[in-house]
């Protein structure tokens, strides 16, 4: 069964907080990683890392310059995750 | 045909260090590209750092460090009969470094050899000085990682000027002499990710060193940990029992998530990076010299080098310390 989009925000939540120590209700599916939540680029290497393990999806770097909002992490790991 | 055999295992009799004494702050730097203290601080984690003189060179700066360690060790140059210089940013293509620096500390017709692993340098040469001694080809090695990186940088590319830096470092090797003496140098682990070349490259001789950071730093931060614990295995050597982990001075936040992966204490990592910035192959000796310096090291003293950069190349071993 995929995950909801819910479950996927929740888990994203979680990387998150742990790895930039922004709090997970602030992750929200319109913010910006770099100007609303001030993500950086190596930040954003560990998130996807992460998000990897928990979510079984491959993002490579190529990918992960698309990734500008947690939609569209949201999205993509819609799109790969065949099941959860 | 007969072969030859050489000591039951190597140490490192001392360590040496050097760097130029023009320093250069972050504030520094934010006067000539577009950076600021707190963003290189956050990023790299690099507060300030030693840039050469015109006139100081790859070979110069080596000589100061090999000559430190040489003193250090007690022996003589005429004890010494290979010197292996780590470098990746000399001057010129020939004539090497090795040779040159070794007539100018006075070390006469020794075998000598540049190494280029880039940022894994110093570990390989450690490596291959502590084979050569066990295999006989070698009694006494001089080691040294030498970098100018100043003058491979675009002074006006903010996310590679703020890194890199100068200096040199260096380390005696010898034979273990007392019989039943454990090895000074742990077995080395060690490769390469060729797939991985195009990530840190100068493209031509009329480039900079240009680094997809991402990119490395994904690598960094997912597939050295193995390899640094492989040579924790390989010695026998729990990584939570370590006095210190020196790992190459690229980032310290590589440096801090191997070290939890390695579940090291963060208060056991060296963080010579802070005010040498990142310095390729002299990093890890240069690290070391700073903490015998500042004794926060003790002879016997089990301490995990790790290597790793351009290539993509890296090296790990465990050392105790002289």
């Amino acid at each position: 069964m995929a995950m909801t989009e819910k479950e996927i925000l929740e888990g994203l939540g979680e990387i998150i907080d742990e790895i930039a120590g922004v709090p997970a209700d602030e992750v929200t599916p319109g913010k910006s990683f770099v100007d609303d939540l001030d993500i950086d680029s190596l930040s954003m290497v560990e998130i996807a890392v992460a998000a990897q393990d928990k979510f079984g999806v491959e993002i490579p770097d190529e990918e992960l310059k698309n990734l500008k909002t947690v939609q569209d992490v949201v999205h993509f790991v819609q799109r790969s995750g065949v099941s959860a | 045909m007969r072969s030859e055999s050489g000591a039951a295992g190597a140490r490192i009799l001392a360590f040496g260090g050097y760097q130029p004494a023009n320093e250069v702050t972050n504030d520094d730097l934010a006067k000539t590209v577009d950076t600021s203290d707190e963003w290189i601080r956050s990023r790299v984690g690099i507060a300030s750092r030693r840039i050469a003189g015109p006139d100081e060179s790859v070979p110069d700066m080596a000589v100061a460090a090999g000559g430190k360690a040489l003193a250090a060790s007690g022996l003589s140059p005429a004890d010494i009969d290979l010197v292996i210089v780590a470098t990746c940013t000399h001057e010129v293509q020939i004539p090497n470094v090795s040779a040159t620096v070794a007539h100018r500390l006075g070390i006469a017709a020794p075998a000598a050899y540049d190494l280029n692993a880039a940022c894994a340098g110093f570990c390989y040469a450690l490596a291959s000085a502590s084979d050569a001694v066990r295999a006989g080809s070698a009694r006494n090695v001089l080691v040294i990682g030498a970098e100018k990186l100043s003058q491979w940088v675009d002074w006006t590319d903010r996310s590679t000027c703020i890194i890199f830096a100068d200096g040199a470092g260096a380390a005696v090797v010898g034979p273990v002499t007392e019989p039943g003496q454990q090895p000074g140098i742990g077995p080395v682990a060690w490769g390469s990710a060729g797939e991985l070349a195009g990530t840190i490259a100068i493209a031509d001789r009329d480039s900079f060193i240009a680094q997809e950071g991402q990119a490395v730093f994904r690598w960094a931060t997912t597939k050295l940990h193995p390899v640094a614990q492989a040579a924790c295995d390989k010695a026998g050597v729990d990584p939570r029992e370590l006095a210190a982990f020196v790992p190459h001075q690229a980032n310290l936040r590589i440096m801090e998530t191997l070290a939890r992966q390695l579940q090291v204490p963060r208060e056991r990592v060296a963080d010579d990076i802070v005010h040498s910035g990142n310095t390729s192959s002299a990093s890890i000796p240069l690290a070391l010299s700073r903490m015998i310096e500042q004794d926060e090291l003790g002879s016997g003293e089990h301490v995990l080098l790790l290597g790793f950069g351009a290539g993509l190349s890296y090296a790990a071993q465990v050392i105790t310390m002289p």
